[in-house]
């Protein structure tokens, strides 16, 4: 590879760079500036800064030596890490916690993932996604850890950063058998090199190892252990983030995985796909019944939502894997916009707790309103988002006739609309104990309408989108 | 050229709603009013509607169709026929007679009535959507409205009886929705259009599933015993014009799904369950009888009297003859208007008395004579006097009953008598009797509760003595129903 080639591969990393560059500005301008309320409207304009190159697609293109690659796969979940991190940078910015609390360090490493999130989304090559994956895990460990004083953060962050580290060995276990069996880390060499039957069973240990490191990141059971801990324990703009960007990056290169490299053998992982799908649908769902605090019923909420995104990529046809990019972007903006509406009544009444949204609906009305939209997306109501999310991944799972995984879609849905009702219930059916009025600041509630909009639209006007996601898949 | 009439007729309300959310919440006057225009402004297309529909026709009429999600084939389609036609005309009614009731609420009454209109797009969506895709969608998007005006303006128990509502309903229909994929997939070139489906593709095998799958949907819904529980809490715990809307509506959106959808769509199994299905009607008939007698509660009286009504319905489905048809839809329609009055009652007593206990109640007919006299009038009607509504159709089902199976028309007529004893129990208990002192202030019904109550009771009358008038609408649909269902047995 000469410099020319470089340089011309540096080109198309400018969204990269931008990132690079903006983190390191963030932690220089934070030693010279009082004003710490620059810091994340700096972050933000690094993000932008990083969007304006990013928006346009050139067509596909391997960028050095194949460890990555640019295509419309790619720069889907390019722009989704990016506008999530900067709905993630604009929950932080009036999240009191963090306030005088080195915001610095904070919004630098909030630049640095949405920097390895875009690096892991166009990692094609099995070590690049490694690596990409450790840049992710090691900034996710810090970040959850973030509220020094706080003794829950603390223990999330040692346990996430535990159970992260095994996950990890797994999967470089699993990428080591791997290229021992094809002799490649390519995931487009790899399906070419897959022929020799002695091989056959070192390959298919090694994807399913892989399997397991990944499962991790996408919080999927049984290795979602991590997850409520850590959802709980974070600060909340991070918690928000981390069920959303990372999941669905994972759950991208998880495809690319699973449909690009070993697709071969989709009739072996499909059916253990369906099983974890079916474990972590129903124990996030279980589990989330019996929450009081809203923080930790939505960790598990958005476990039992993995599990439902799962169901596409069981299925592993042309119409599982649309539904399943249909899904992460229907879940990113429903998913934010839940907990951008708890991070504000967390603000405004100083606690998660269930009870706390009591009487919700007088003492914020508009608020109330929007969260009604945003929790009756996740359960999957018409015509919300969330309802042809999962309308299109069950009818995903019964093209393939998996009747009997439909039905327990069926009733996690049920129960799912238990709990997410419980919230329903304190803002409009309980009275308020307290009356004073919750507010938001202008830019929040602009974000807000922003993510309403978006669960709202996907929901009634989904076609274009289908037509977007079906002509993405490059596999 | 398509008219969008039927498109009117659905989004009205809808419009409505708006209006009210962006009305300021003090000015309870002008809500009031914007949502009564709009419930008879929908009246009124219904009317439109009504007028432009060719009785003598068997097909869709006023379809409108436009491609919604190409991707996926799914078609924003709405047409009406004789099945449909009287659903919503009871539908338009019955919102209005209800809208008006409501206007004793006195609480949010922004959000009261801006879910009251959502409710009431969801209704009329469901009864003309063609599409199974817009059909399930209007048929969830009844179900958030529901929960909140039981949950909000209910009685005691309110948030009980609105989450079991949601709950049961739900999970029914995602079994539905199943039930709609699967036949999505069957059908080639995939469709979601009710038109375009063609059941004679499908093996019998997969007719049951499909039937299974759309039964648990639409049995919660209707309720069919044992699916029925939901009911009298949600009855008992519902404010007054909700109530009338969930027992004059919202239990009709449960049998139209069946003569809609499952026996249409699925012949062969329909028919292999009709013993099912009329054996769970009679047990809802004789239970839903027993259970009323039983009852103390007038609300909760009632509420079992429609498990007991709606199961005449079911009886008629499942005979499978033009007699069991007929009677099925008169009964709808007729059970619709009879309990709407039933409950619009209980509530006119209710708000006086505050209390449902027909025991403490005694000799009101000497103190209320003009509301004695109407309570009278709809038991007459509900335990199926002839001449009056109600004994057409559960007459009508007999016959059809009896054709199928004797035994099933003999036992169903034990529900009729039953019917008998306990609203002339009630009456007794209520009107008759010695008078109790307690309730000597309690003042006779007032014009508004009238309004609601006589054109009901108009209608009442019309149809116990010319059924015609609205058998004439249903007939030529339910007989080509019946060919294209023998069609496919042949």
């Amino acid at each position: 590879m000469n410099a020319a080639a470089v340089v011309q591969d540096l080109k198309a990393f400018l969204p990269e760079l931008c990132l690079l560059g903006g983190a390191f500005l963030v932690l220089l301008v934070d030693l010279f500036v009082k004003n710490k309320k620059i810091l994340p409207a700096l972050a933000l304009l690094a993000l932008a800064a990083a969007a304006v190159p990013a928006i346009p697609f050139r067509g596909t293109q391997a960028l050095f030596s194949g460890f990555f690659t640019l295509d419309a796969f790619t720069h889907f979940f390019r722009l989704l890490a990016l506008g999530a991190s900067a709905v993630w940078v604009i929950l932080s910015a009036g999240y009191k916690p963090l306030q005088k609390q080195y915001e610095g360090e904070y919004y630098t490493l909030v630049l640095f993932m949405a920097l390895a999130l875009v690096l892991m989304a166009a990692s094609t090559n099995l070590l690049m996604i490694f690596l990409s994956i450790e840049f992710v895990s090691i900034l996710s460990y810090l970040l959850v850890g973030f509220e020094k004083k706080n003794s829950q953060s603390k223990e999330a962050s040692v346990k996430y950063l535990l159970f992260g580290s095994v996950a990890s060995a797994l999967m470089l276990y699993g990428i080591s058998l791997v290229f021992g069996a094809t002799g490649s880390l390519e995931l487009t060499a790899i399906p070419a090199k897959l022929d020799d039957p002695s091989f056959y069973g070192l390959t298919l240990t090694g994807s399913i190892l892989l399997l397991a490191g990944l499962g991790f990141k996408i919080s999927m059971a049984p290795f979602h252990l991590w997850a409520p801990d850590a959802y709980e324990g974070a600060p909340a703009p991070f918690t928000a983030f981390l069920t959303v960007a990372p999941k669905a990056i994972g759950f991208a290169v998880l495809m690319r995985v699973l449909t690009g490299a070993f697709h071969w053998f989709s009739f072996e992982w499909s059916p253990i796909l369906m099983v974890l799908s079916i474990l972590t649908m129903t124990i996030g769902n279980i589990t989330a019944v019996a929450q009081t605090n809203v923080k930790r019923l939505l960790a598990y909420s958005s476990i039992g939502q993995a599990g439902y995104i799962l169901m596409g990529l069981a299925a592993a046809t042309p119409l599982g894997l649309t539904a399943v990019l249909y899904y992460l972007l229907a879940y990113a903006f429903t998913n934010l916009g839940v907990f951008a509406v708890a991070i504000v009544v967390g603000s405004g009444t100083g606690s998660y707790e269930l009870e706390s949204y009591r009487g919700l609906a007088k003492r914020a009305p508009v608020l109330s309103a929007c969260m009604v939209v945003f929790l009756l997306s996740l359960a999957g109501i018409p015509p919300l988002a969330g309802f042809f999310a999962k309308l299109y991944v069950f009818s995903a799972v019964i093209e393939n006739r998996y009747y009997l995984m439909a039905a327990a879609a069926a009733i996690n849905s049920a129960v799912a609309a238990f709990y997410y009702l419980r919230i329903v219930r304190q803002m409009y059916l309980v009275p308020a104990d307290e009356t004073s009025r919750i507010w938001s600041c202008p830019v929040t509630r602009f974000t807000i309408f922003i993510l309403l909009a978006g669960t709202i639209i996907l929901g009634l006007v989904p076609a274009p989108f289908i037509d977007y996601f079906k002509a993405l898949l490059p596999f | 050229m398509q008219n969008h009439l039927l498109s009117w007729i659905v989004f009205t309300p809808l419009i409505g709603a708006l209006a009210v959310v962006l009305t300021p919440k003090p000015e309870t006057g002008r809500i009031k009013w914007i949502a009564l225009a709009a419930a008879a402004l929908t009246g009124v297309f219904t009317l439109a509607a009504f007028l432009r529909f060719d009785k003598a026709l068997s097909g869709f009429q006023l379809v409108e169709k436009t491609l919604w999600i190409p991707p996926l084939n799914v078609h924003y389609f709405l047409g009406t026929d004789g099945i449909s036609l009287p659903m919503i005309v009871l539908t338009a009614l019955v919102s209005i007679l209800a809208c008006i009731a409501s206007f004793g609420i006195k609480e949010r009454e922004k959000e009261y009535y801006a879910l009251f209109l959502l409710l009431e797009t969801g209704m009329l969506g469901t009864f003309l959507a063609l599409d199974l895709l817009v059909f399930y969608v209007f048929w969830e998007v009844v179900l958030i409205p529901m929960y909140f005006l039981i949950g909000i303006w209910g009685g005691a128990r309110k948030e009980y009886a609105a989450l079991k509502f949601f709950l049961y309903t739900l999970a029914g229909s995602l079994f539905m929705l199943i039930g709609i994929l699967a036949l999505y997939f069957k059908s080639m070139p995939h469709t979601f259009d009710l038109t375009q489906i063609n059941p004679a593709a499908f093996t019998l095998k997969f007719q049951k599933a499909l039937f299974f799958t759309f039964f648990l949907g639409f049995a919660v819904k209707v309720p069919i015993w044992p699916f029925h529980t939901w009911l009298p809490d949600a009855h008992v715990e519902a404010p007054t014009p909700i109530s009338v809307i969930l027992a004059g509506v919202l239990l009709k959106m449960g049998t139209y799904g069946f003569l809609r959808f499952s026996y249409p769509l699925a012949p062969d199994a329909a028919a292999k369950f009709a013993p099912f299905m009329a054996v769970l009607a009679l047990i809802g008939i004789i239970y839903g009888g027993f259970v009323a007698l039983a009852q103390k509660d007038f609300k909760k009286m009632v509420a079992y009297s429609s498990v007991s009504h709606m199961g005449f319905v079911i009886l008629g489905l499942a005979a499978l003859n033009s007699a069991g048809f007929s009677g099925a839809m008169l009964q709808m329609f007729n059970h619709g208007i009879i309990t709407s009055g039933l409950f619009l009652l209980v509530g006119v007593l209710y708000d006086r008395a505050h209390t449902r206990d027909m025991t403490a109640f005694g000799g009101l007919a000497a103190q209320l004579p003009l509301y004695s006299g109407i309570l009278i009038f709809f038991s007459m009607a509900s335990l199926g006097l002839p001449g009056l509504a109600g004994f057409i159709s559960e007459f009508l089902v007999l016959i059809g009953g009896f054709e199928y199976n004797r035994l099933a028309a003999g036992l169903a007529s034990i529900g009729i008598f039953l019917a008998a004893a306990y609203l002339l129990l009630m009456v007794r208990r209520v009107l008759f009797g010695p008078a109790n002192l307690k309730w000597q202030g309690l003042a006779e019904i007032n014009r508004r509760e009238l309004v609601t109550l006589v054109p009901l009771m108009i209608l009442i009358v019309l149809f116990g003595i010319f059924p015609q008038l609205i058998l004439d609408y249903m007939t030529p649909t339910l007989d080509s129903l019946l060919t294209h269902m023998e069609g496919i047995f042949a």
